[in-house]
Parts: structure tokens; sequence; C-alpha cells
């Protein structure tokens, strides 16, 4: 606990220093990915199996919102559930039989793992086989594990992907190459990326996860797939299992990865370059309009990341290449090489990766180095703040719409808005 | 397995954490699986404190459960008290931790750290939030609380007491805190510790010099409060202060205790609250019908501010505190209503409609009852949000406390009053528009149809920015006109009934208990249920302003079961009327 790993030269020819490290971590588990998903999917819902602190967990992450649309719940695992695990299976098939018959509107339930259940090897995907059986028709039933054994915050969206590619129907024998955008985008992205796509010409493009349950894309050898978000390991996995290729790309944050990610599909689609400038030019030219007034607040920042959601290191990308930010540490729950490996390519020389966490030397680090910001989760936020380092939390940075051109703008302002609140207090 | 949408408590282990939080000097390391930091942004978010929490968690992950996460935790320990220094340390398990047994009392104490370690035994399975706080100050008094003399002999000082119970992340603990201290001041009396919030264990050491303890939250210190009167023979004042007259009571039972005359503190007229509930502005507030849920400390307090100090009637009273449901019982039989004990939000949900409530006062969640069912609300009780972590001084304790009350409570309804005056106001251009069989025409933002349980309510708008929410000042919940109402003179609010319990009781239309839909039949909706309702009669029942509507319709619905009148005309209506009062 608390040692330190040495630090590597792994990426010598970078120049990036690649540091591993084990400890106390202040991230959040997976079973917060549902705090989105359940919006994304509109038919499905999340049930966990778990203890009395995973639903405590969600409606903490959740606030408010979890009256508004409650499409998540906790079935609560007690002492007599403890006793024996046939009782067990016996008292959950009860607990989703309640549910369903009060929500009929339900197409899709996720019996979600949580660390108790995993803990004490309750088979959820048999369970989740079992229900699926007796519910049919109506109702599907998946599951997957966002226990924060196994994931960290949003490993939970990937398991839950990774669910839904078996349940993704095979695409036709002679199918023509199609393109899938993995990752649960906001709506409004969703719809930009597809208006681009278009113009290219590519078609067609298809988003997983879909809308509805009942609308999920066909995948097959003729698959080619863009992740649009980092942290998708496991679904990218099952998805070459289906015989889908992935295009290699940088993430679509900023105008400069926006291009990159876009052009990976374009390359791959065969779009000439030309086509691809039309497309992409009102997008660029706007991305370049809005990220101009936040240089000026965001040139030479010095910017400290801790983990949390493996964004961080296409954050930093933009930060430092478009907004002229300097990278102080760049801290990951979770380092995919080969899908960052486009990223890293942009990272300055001499960045400091850290891979996994030691909270208290973390916190030490930081407050050594004194960053002008620091990105970091809500349990460190305020006592940062209160020892005088501004902060920006990271949660938010799932929770808006940040890919693509026309959100580039909003994502550099998430990063200025602190700057400039404390530029404005007087007091 | 029990399905959950909403937890009225945590696990207990966040009790533990509340209590360390509060202390000062004390770590707490956790044996949690990685994600269990979340509880960290309650204190740091919700409360808004400034440091993070005094807590070590070994976050260990799935590759760690096949080695040793036995010497993981004992790691953390060791490196805890290196890095933090602690006075004392409190060692336990998450829910998680548990099932993996690796006794983190026995491994912290094979390390022989030379402070006191004390290990902690709390039951995830079985136990909640509130319970483990409890517990985690009852082991901590009862470890390091010492037979120490008071200083001086009690003949050459002021009297000396301990305040036991305020923690982190209470409802209004800050605040109840500072009335209390004046409270005893002006009364002579010192404070030798306060406890949890802002005492290290050395303080606790020093607990059994003083000559009383003051017990604020039974819920948090009656335990170690009954633990220093059995141990050093320190008499416990467990009156709790909310309220004119238990603050008085409080006052004169402190007194007592201490030998001092409350006489210059209860003179004059220390609270606005009697004045103010008396004043003829308040008159309207006779026989409101209040629904009451909380924690057992304030549910039990609300209900007697609610009936005597503001002239409400209480037609509902519960609670998710088990441990205390045979107190909670014996005051709603004083109401002659039957107590809510429950964890479940939505038995509560269905016990508020079923109640034909015109006021709220809950947690959080009852708050978003309310809105759901078009209800004015305010909170009284955990758990709560941050906009009840308010930045000015509000205390629900003492006499500034009262205030605080009669303000907080009355707000909605003197919202909803202005808001059934505009429904008055647009009753003629309106008026065919309400006419028709819905009562959702345009304009109108009428009680949404009852919510089949795990129902949502699919109207974004009803849940804005929690930052924008009121903060603690109560709020009506979708009180907009839904319709034309005559004058209040056609009211069906019910008069005070001369004898108790003359009213019907509500309790046996009670749907029954966890139907299909079991509120659907409460509010407004009750159509195809027991007689018909003639058109004209239907028409005239929307007259009556529509949050004592659910009543009205109710009671008249029962005048016919019983006289088995197979039409309710509008002579139906106004005999009933008769018959229950106003």
């Amino acid at each position: 606990m608390n040692a330190h790993a040495p630090l590597t030269a792994f990426e010598s020819e970078r120049g990036l220093e690649i540091r591993q490290e084990r400890g106390q971590r202040a991230v959040f588990c997976g079973l917060t990915g549902i705090v989105w998903l359940h919006r994304k999917i509109q038919d499905a819902f999340f049930l966990v199996v778990g203890s009395r602190t995973c639903a405590h967990l969600i409606q903490s992450a959740a606030g408010v919102m979890i009256f508004a649309e409650p499409r998540f719940a906790t079935a609560i695992m007690d002492e007599r559930d403890l006793a024996g695990l046939a009782d067990m299976n016996d008292e959950l098939d009860a607990v989703v039989g309640r549910l369903v018959a009060r929500r009929p509107e339900i197409k899709l339930l996720f019996l979600v793992g949580s660390c108790p259940s995993e803990v004490i090897k309750l088979d959820l995907s048999r369970a989740a086989q079992r229900l699926s059986r007796s519910l049919a028709p109506d109702v599907r039933v998946l599951s997957y594990s966002g226990s924060g054994i196994e994931t960290t915050f949003t490993q939970g969206e990937d398991a839950c992907l990774a669910s839904l590619v078996p349940e993704m129907p095979a695409e036709a024998a002679q199918a023509e190459p199609a393109l899938l955008v993995v990752g649960a985008l906001a709506d409004v992205v969703e719809d930009q990326f597809a208006r681009i796509f278009s113009e290219m010409g590519i078609g067609p493009v298809r988003f997983l996860p879909a809308r509805r349950a009942g609308a999920m894309p066909p995948v097959g050898p003729n698959t080619r797939y863009l992740l649009a978000q980092p942290f998708l390991t496991e679904a990218a996995r099952v998805l070459d299992e289906r015989g889908a290729t992935r295009l290699s790309a940088p993430f679509p944050l900023g105008a400069e990865g926006t291009t990159g990610w876009l052009r990976a599909a374009a390359d791959a689609f065969g779009v000439g370059a030309e086509r691809f400038a039309t497309a992409t030019a009102p997008g660029l030219r706007r991305a370049e309009q809005a990220l101009a007034p936040y240089r000026a607040m965001l040139a030479q920042r010095r910017i400290f990341f801790f983990p949390d959601s493996q964004l961080e290191i296409p954050l930093a990308r933009f930060l430092s290449r478009e907004m002229g930010a300097e990278l102080v540490e760049v801290g990951t729950p979770y380092l995919h090489r080969g899908h960052l490996d486009r990223e890293m390519a942009l990272l300055p020389r001499g960045t400091r990766i850290v891979e996994g966490q030691s909270l208290d030397d973390q916190m030490d680090r930081c407050r050594q180095a004194r960053p002008d910001l620091t990105v970091c989760g809500l349990g460190l936020a305020n006592p940062l703040e209160a020892e005088g380092l501004a902060t920006k939390w990271s949660i938010e940075l799932l929770f808006t719409p940040i890919q693509g051109y026309d959100q580039a703008g909003d994502l550099a302002e998430l990063f200025a808005r602190p700057l400039v609140r404390r530029t404005r207090l007087e007091v | 397995m029990q399905l959950t949408v909403w937890t009225y408590e945590g696990p207990p282990h966040i009790g533990a954490m509340r209590v360390a939080t509060a202390m000062k000097g004390l770590h707490y390391v956790l044996h949690a699986p990685q994600g269990d930091t979340y509880a960290d942004l309650l204190f740091t978010m919700i409360e808004r404190r400034d440091a993070r929490p005094p807590v070590t968690y070994t976050t260990f992950q799935a590759r760690d459960l096949g080695s040793d996460t036995a010497a993981i935790f004992k790691d953390a320990v060791a490196a805890a008290y290196e890095r933090f220094r602690p006075e004392a340390m409190i060692v336990g398990a998450s829910c998680t931790a548990e099932l993996i047994q690796d006794d983190p009392g026995g491994l912290a104490k094979a390390l022989a750290l030379p402070i006191p370690v004390i290990p902690l035994d709390l039951p995830a399975y079985q136990k909640k939030e509130n319970w483990g706080a409890s517990e985690t100050f009852y082991r901590l008094v009862r470890t390091l609380a010492a037979a120490v003399k008071p200083a001086t002999p009690r003949e050459t000082r002021r009297p000396l007491c301990n305040i036991l119970g305020p923690t982190a992340l209470g409802f209004r603990h800050r605040d109840d805190l500072v009335e209390i201290r004046k409270l005893l001041d002006a009364l002579g009396i010192d404070v030798n510790v306060v406890a949890p919030l802002g005492a290290s264990p050395a303080d606790l050491g020093r607990l059994g010099e003083a000559d009383f303890n003051v017990v604020l939250y039974p819920e948090i210190a009656r335990a170690a409060g009954q633990h220093l009167k059995k141990t050093f023979g320190q008499p416990m004042v467990e009156t709790v202060p909310i309220g004119v007259a238990a603050t008085i009571r409080f006052v004169e039972e402190v007194a007592t205790i201490a030998g001092v005359d409350p006489a210059p503190v209860l003179s004059g007229a220390p609270s606005r609250l009697p004045w103010y509930s008396r004043s003829v502005d308040s008159t309207y507030l006779t026989g409101k019908r209040v629904f009451i849920f909380g924690d057992a400390t304030h549910a039990l307090a609300a209900a007697r501010v609610a009936a005597t100090e503001l002239g409400f009637k209480v037609v509902g009273l519960g609670s998710y505190a088990r441990e205390f449901a045979r107190e909670i019982r014996a005051e709603a039989a004083l109401h002659g209503i039957e107590a809510t004990i429950t964890d479940d939000y939505l038995d509560v949900e269905a016990a508020i409609q079923a109640s034909a409530a015109e006021l709220v006062l809950g947690t959080q969640m009852e708050r978003h009852i309310a809105k759901r069912l078009g209800l004015p609300c305010a909170v009284i009780s955990a758990p709560i949000h941050v906009q009840d972590f308010p930045a000015r001084h509000s205390p629900q304790m003492g006499f500034e406390g009262a205030n605080v009350l009669f303000d907080t409570w009355v707000h909605p309804l003197m919202m909803g009053l202005e808001e059934h005056l505009l429904g008055m106001f647009r009753e003629d251009s309106e008026f065919h528009a309400d006419a028709a069989p819905s009562h959702l025409g345009p304009g109108h933002q009428a009680v949404p149809p009852p919510p089949a349980r795990y129902d949502t309510h699919a109207s974004g708008g009803q849940h804005g920015s929690p930052l924008l929410e009121g903060e603690g000042q109560g709020e009506v919940c979708g009180l907009s006109g839904d319709g034309p109402h005559l004058t209040p003179t056609l009211s069906f609010q019910e008069r005070e009934p001369v004898a108790p319990h003359v009213e019907p009781s509500r309790m046996d239309e009670q749907p029954s208990s966890r139907g299909a839909n079991p509120v659907a039949n409460a509010g407004e909706e009750r159509g195809s249920s027991s007689a018909a309702w003639a058109a004209d009669a239907e028409k005239e029942l929307k007259k009556i302003p529509f949050f004592v509507r659910g009543k009205a319709r109710a009671n008249t619905e029962r005048f016919a079961r019983e006289r088995a009148l197979p039409l309710i005309t509008v002579e139906t209506l106004y005999d009933a009327k008769a018959h229950f009062g106003r």
C-alpha cells in the first residue's frame, strides 16, 4: 500500500514519463455510469444487486434526478440472502418480477453486479439468462458488473456496452461497409457527427448504444468502428470478436481531436481530401472562433489531473496543444496503450502520466507543484480550493456535451470558468 | 432482498464516518473496495467541508482479493498512523469488506500502535447510518471516557455539562449547537465538552468531569449518554428542545439538574413564534392538515409543534427510525392516527396521498413526493441535500429555532394561498376549459395524476437545478390553480373536532398497502370507486379549493357509501359537508 512504483521510461521514444502507482484510490465505482446510461437508452432499467452502500452511492451521485425518472433501483441484499445462494436467486426473481409488473414499458433490464454480489459470487449472468427466458419476449435481461473492485467510474459504461454487443444483430452477409460509433454521446453531439459523416458520404453510420433497446445496430466483419470515448476496452474487445475493425484515431475532443477522429473514418471509407475539407471546414472555423477567447486564459496555465475517467489524456492533449496549457501531471485510472496510442503521440515531451493512484502521495505532489488548475473529483475539490488551489471538478466532463467541433468552445470554457471565477471574487 | 429506489439512511459505516469527521485528532481506517470513497463528497460537497474527511480507505480491487487483503489493511493502518499521527483511531469494514472477514480490529491491534485503536463492528446488512453513528460514538466514549473528578469542587464553580449528539452531516447541528450554548450560558452553566462535533479523543477523556449530560440527538447519543449515566452517575437531559414548549421544558429540566433559576431565561418573550402564531394572520392555519415524516427526533418534535404551537392538524406521522418506533407510535396515538414506520419511500408516498394532507413536513425525499403530488412542503429532517446546509444561521432548536420553524413551515402555505387566489381570478376565462373531464387544461399545472409505484413523472421541468431550489425555506411544489375555485366559504377544511377523533378515520380507506396501484384512489381520481358522481356534483366539487378537494371527495364518498346512496348529487355533497363539519 502506498508504495511508489519505480519511475519507468516506458515511452522513451516519445519522451513520456509513465509511472504506475498503487495505493488508496479516490474514484467512483462503475455503478456511477448508470446515472447517464439510463437516460441514453430510454427503455432500459438498471437494477443494481448490491448493498445499502450501492443504493446510497447512486442516490448521492444522481442527486435529485432520482426522482425525475428513476429508471434504476437497487435490490439490497440482507442477512437472509447471504445465508444461501439458491434462496438468493429466488429472491432476485421475485424482485425482478415485481419490478417488471410495475414498469411494463421496460424492454431491457440490466442486472448490475456490485462488490458484494461479486464477492459472494452471485452468478448474475446466469440469472439474466434465466430471467430472459421467463420474461421473453417482452423483456430482455442482461448483466454486467459495475463493482468498484472491477471497474472505475466510466468503466461501468464499458461493461454495459460490452454486455450489449452479443445482443447486436449480425450484419447481412453482403453488407456494405458500415461505420459504428461506440460510446454514449449527448444526443446533440451524435446528431452533429451524423450530419458530418453524411456530408462526407460515409454511410450507413450507426451508434452504440442506440437510444432504444430494440434498435441496437448490426455488427459483423464489414463494420468499422470508431471509439468516441477512451474507456471502452472491453466493448472494443467483444466488437473485435464479432469481426468488427477498430479505426485507430485520437478522441474527438477539441478541433484537432475531432478532425483526427473524423479523418480516421474518412480514410477508412475512401473520402477524398477535398470532400473531407469541405465537410469539416465550417466546424473547424467555428471551433477556432469559439476557442480563441479562452486561449488567453488557459495559455501557460499549469494543469494537474487526478485520475477519474480515462478522459484525462485526451483532455491534456487538447489543453496543451490547442490551449497552450502546461501539463504538470496527468493521472488516469487505467491506461489502454493501444486505444490511446494516437493521443500519447500528441502529448508534449516530458509529460508525466501516472496510471493508478496513491492518493496521499499524489496530493503531496499536487501541493508541492501548486498548479494553476487541478482537475479532480468532488471529494478533493473543495479541500484543495481551501488550500488555495483552483480546481475543476472532473465529473462534469461526463455530464456535459464536450465532443465535436461545436462543443470545443464549451470544453475550453469548463476549464476557464474556475479561473475566471477566481478573478471575479473580491471576498 | 429488498427493492429500493431510495434509501433514507446510508450504511452504518457512513454513521461512523460522520462521527470521525465531526471530531478532531481521530482517524478512521475503513476496509472498503475501490469506489466507496464516494462518501467523501457527502462531506466535501453537501456539507461543504473544507478538508477531506479523516478517513483512509483501503480501496481494494478484484486483483487484491487473490492476494492478501489483510496485509493491505494492516499497511493502510500503519501508513495512516505515520501520516496523520492521530490521538486515536477507529477501524472497521464496509459492507463488502464485511464479507471477506479480515478482522480489522485484530489486525490493527497486532500493529501495537501507541494510541487507542477502537474496532467497530457495524453489521452492514442489518443496521444503518444512525445506528452506526450511535454505536461508534458509544464505543469511543466507552473506551476513552475516564473517571476524572471535576477540577474544582462543585460549590466553588458554575455547573458544568457535556453536550452530546451533534455530528458532521447532521441536519442543522451546527446552528442548534449555537442556540443550546446560548441557553446554557444564560442559565449560568458551563459547557465541558461538546461531542462528537469538535471534540478530540482527549476531550472524550474529560467527559467525566461534567455534572450532567445534555443529549441533543437521541439517535446519535442516547447510548453514550446512558453509558455515562451508568458509569459516572451523570444525569442526562434528553428533552429535545425543538419548539417553544419543548425548549421551555428543556430549560426547566436543565435548571433543575444544575440547581439554577430558569426564570431569567424564560422571562420576557424569548421566541416570536407564540405571538406570530396568535396574530390573526395565522388564523387560517387552524386545522391545516399536515403530514410529518423524518428521523425520530425531528418527527416527534414537529408533531408537537404543529399541533400545539401552530394549530395544524397532524394527519400523518412517521419515521424511518425503527429504533424509535414505540415513541413515534405513542405520539401518533395522541393525534388519533396510526404511525407510518417504514424505510420504503413508496410506502411513505402512499401514506401521504391517503392522508389528503395540505402540507408535508419531511425529508428531502418527501419534498419530491410533495412536488409530484402538488403539495406544499418544508424539510424538517435528514436526509437532506446541499440547500439544507445553509450559510445563514438556521437552527431548529431553542427559541430562535422556533422562529425559524414558523417561517419555514408557513412560507409554503402563504405561497399556496397566493397561488390559490390566482386561480380564483382566472375563474371566468377558464371555466369552460376546466369543465372538461380532464383537469389538465392549457395553462394549468394541475395536480399530476397519482403516480403508480415506480412510475415516473415525465415532466422534465419538475426538477430544475437543485441549486436553485428554495433554501430550506419550504417551497411550493407545483401549486398552481387547477381550476376555478369558489370563495373559501365553500372550503371543506375541517374544524378541529370537538372531541378528539370524531373525524372519520382515513386509515380504513387506505388502499390495501402494496397493490398494483395502491395510491391511485386516494387523491382526486377516485372515479369508479363507490357511488357514482352526478355531473353537476362533480362540477360543484371542482369549485372546492384543490388542496382540500381530495378530502372533500373522500368524505362525500364515505357519506354516500355509509348510506348506500347510488348517486352523489350536489345535495349529497353539501349533506356530507354538513355532517363532517364545515
